[in-house]
């Protein structure tokens, strides 16, 4: 379980030598911190979906959810809200939205992947109607949060790094996190040894919206601007990063450190892709054959047991 | 039935409010453009249906129609006079190649077909973009015998069944048949239904899967000709994306149960005729494009709890 963490945590070093040889600023601390302001968005979706998917199900929709409540709070702010308002009502939507798609799913019994395809699908619907294809402006006091610094480091990773031990410790320290992992490794025996199955399942779908809406607001500070358009194929990015990290896609299994390991690892691909020139598009194609490779080798080590 | 029928009414129903609200979704250039709309859908939702049946999901198919769509346009446009049939065996030759890549992951790799095909609706995507250098395939390119598959076909009076929408049809003919008397058929409910029960009756469940995803990647495939012929263009950005959306509505409605060993032909229909019907209302009624992904998010819910409410009260 431990040894496994630290899989992509040597990857990462090695990642970050190979990358070194393409660009000398690989080694150069400042030039990684700022990039990974770009990445804490989605690493905060990678926190939460490490805790669906140990609990044996997929969330599809947080990609459209963080859309949807980066363009509300836009809206909010339209309306003259001031910023802890925005905040709060922000964080209570996100949260809602995913309780939501938990509380059907696990009521209704439904396969956690079509739910949340239908509510992926609705809830950038509902963005796009709103918004059309006009993007609102943020007021100047919440924007920039991601040129801001803490001891020498950006807020973005602060935040994130701070939601990493906090979801850490609720995974790896709290009988919450042993339900958890209970429902997804043996969703029966854990109802027979009265784990609260249902109230798992919609607490962590809740916990995923709300981690969405984190990412959708420190969104809106980064580029000032709010459309319906943003945060494409996020969802893609954040189970990869899921999986990399060792988050076994049959549940039951996962770490937090793994997960946070693998989002600098795909930081710094992303980043040599970049500085080589690759094109958008084709590390899309990169990043298919990465979620694929890292859920293929995933089963290879578990049967090699 | 009872699932078909309730189709049927979600059918009648759009169309007395959408016609009491906008008496010219009723005439027959309206039904013109959804008949358009639905063979592309519905060659899609049949290789979809079969997948769901299966008791598995292809999120990838739209990603394929692009390629294919790519590939084919390639093609014509180095050698116009290519014979319409060729092209359409071209098309549906690339989609199983690239079916065949799901399939071979999801049967040796065994790994969730969700999973694969998300990574794959990216990586083909991308193929997209390799394939064309980045260019659309421009309504230049494109030769009239292929467009005029769109344009033409039998007329009934003011209706135009145009020949795209014939072949689709005969496709449907042909599954409904090979789901009525196809042993292979047979098997594919088996397998839907119960897995480790079909392995002890001797159906081999890797056949079933690879063969499954294969022949959906196919019909994908000659969705990439049927988008060419329709849209006279093809771009390797949008060429099929966020159909795979419209597909799994369409199905759903459809009355195929999406999690395995139901689904019907003629409601898989229905449902492609539904999802055409919605987006035709959509721009009859004046609303914007926007509300498009809204309205299928809708649809794909409401089959989704219908059919999670169905199941709980057995």
């Amino acid at each position: 379980m431990k040894f496994r963490a630290l899989i992509p945590g040597v990857l990462l070093l090695l990642s970050i030598i190979l990358a070194s040889r393409l660009s000398p600023h690989f080694l150069d601390a400042r030039y990684l911190l700022d990039t990974s302001t770009l990445y804490a968005e989605m690493g905060l979706l990678a926190l939460a979906m490490t805790l669906v998917i140990i609990s044996g199900n997929i969330d599809l929709s947080v990609g459209s959810i963080m859309v949807l409540v980066a363009c509300l709070a836009a809206k909010f702010f339209e309306k003259g809200l001031g910023i802890p308002a925005v905040i709060f009502l922000s964080l209570i939507i996100g949260t809602s939205l995913g309780s939501l798609n938990g509380y059907l799913i696990a009521k209704l019994k439904l396969p956690s992947f079509l739910m949340t395809l239908g509510t992926m699908a609705i809830a950038r619907g509902a963005a796009q109607a709103m918004m059309g294809p006009s993007s609102v402006k943020l007021p100047k006091a919440f924007t920039g949060l991601d040129q801001s610094l803490v001891l020498g480091l950006p807020w973005p990773l602060i935040i994130f790094l701070l939601c990493a031990v906090l979801i850490g410790i609720l995974l790896h320290r709290t009988v919450f996190g042993r339900w958890v992992t209970g429902v997804g490794s043996n969703e029966k025996a854990a109802l027979f040894s009265g784990v609260p199955v249902d109230r798992v399942k919609i607490l962590v779908f809740g916990l995923s919206g709300l981690m969405a809406a984190g990412a959708a607001l420190m969104m809106d500070s980064r580029y000032g601007v709010a459309r319906h358009n943003f945060a494409l194929g996020i969802e893609l990015e954040a189970i990869t990063v899921a999986v990399l990290g060792g988050a076994a896609i049959k549940g039951g299994e996962g770490t937090i450190l793994g997960t946070t390991f693998a989002l600098f690892l795909f930081m710094v691909i992303k980043t040599a892709m970049g500085v080589a020139n690759v094109k958008p598009e084709y590390q899309l194609t990169a990043i298919g054959v990465l979620l694929i490779l890292a859920v293929l080798a995933e089963r290879l080590r578990r049967e090699g047991r | 039935m009872r699932r078909n029928l309730a189709a049927l009414f979600f059918i009648f129903t759009l169309f007395a409010v959408v016609g009491l609200y906008q008496p010219r979704f009723l005439a027959p250039s309206s039904l013109n453009s959804i008949l358009l709309w639905m063979p592309i859908i519905t060659v899609l939702a049949l290789g979809q249906l079969l997948v769901v049946v299966s008791g598995g999901i292809d999120i990838s198919i739209g990603s394929i129609l692009g390629c294919s769509g790519i590939v084919v346009g390639l093609i014509v446009k180095e050698h116009p006079t290519l014979p319409v049939p060729v092209a359409l065996g071209l098309g549906l030759l690339v989609g199983l190649v690239l079916g065949m890549v799901n399939a071979a992951i999801i049967t040796w790799g065994k790994i969730s077909p969700l999973i694969v095909t998300i990574g794959t609706l990216a990586s083909f995507r991308g193929l997209c973009f390799l394939l064309s250098k980045g260019q659309q395939i421009d309504g230049s390119m494109i030769p009239d015998s292929l467009t005029s598959l769109a344009r033409n076909g039998l007329t009934l009076g003011e209706i135009t069944l145009s020949w795209l929408l014939i072949l689709s049809l005969v496709g449907a003919g042909g599954f409904a048949l090979a789901m009525f008397y196809y042993v292979g058929a047979k098997s594919l409910v088996a397998f839907g239904s119960n897995p480790s029960a079909a392995h002890l009756r001797g159906i081999s469940g890797n056949a079933v899967t690879f063969w499954v995803y294969a022949l959906c990647g196919a019909m994908a495939g000659l969705g990439g000709v049927m988008y060419a012929a329709k849209f006279g263009f093809v771009n390797p950005s949008s060429a099929g994306q966020g159909l795979e959306l419209t597909v799994i509505a369409a199905v759903a409605i459809g009355g195929a149960k999406l999690t395995g060993g139901f689904g019907n032909v003629t409601g898989t229909l229905l449902g492609c005729f539904l999802l055409s019907s919605i987006n035709v209302a959509l721009s009859v009624m004046g609303v914007d494009a926007n509300w498009q992904m809204l309205a299928y998010g809708a649809v794909i819910l409401v089959a989704v709890l219908v059919d999670g409410l169905a199941r709980r009260e057995k």
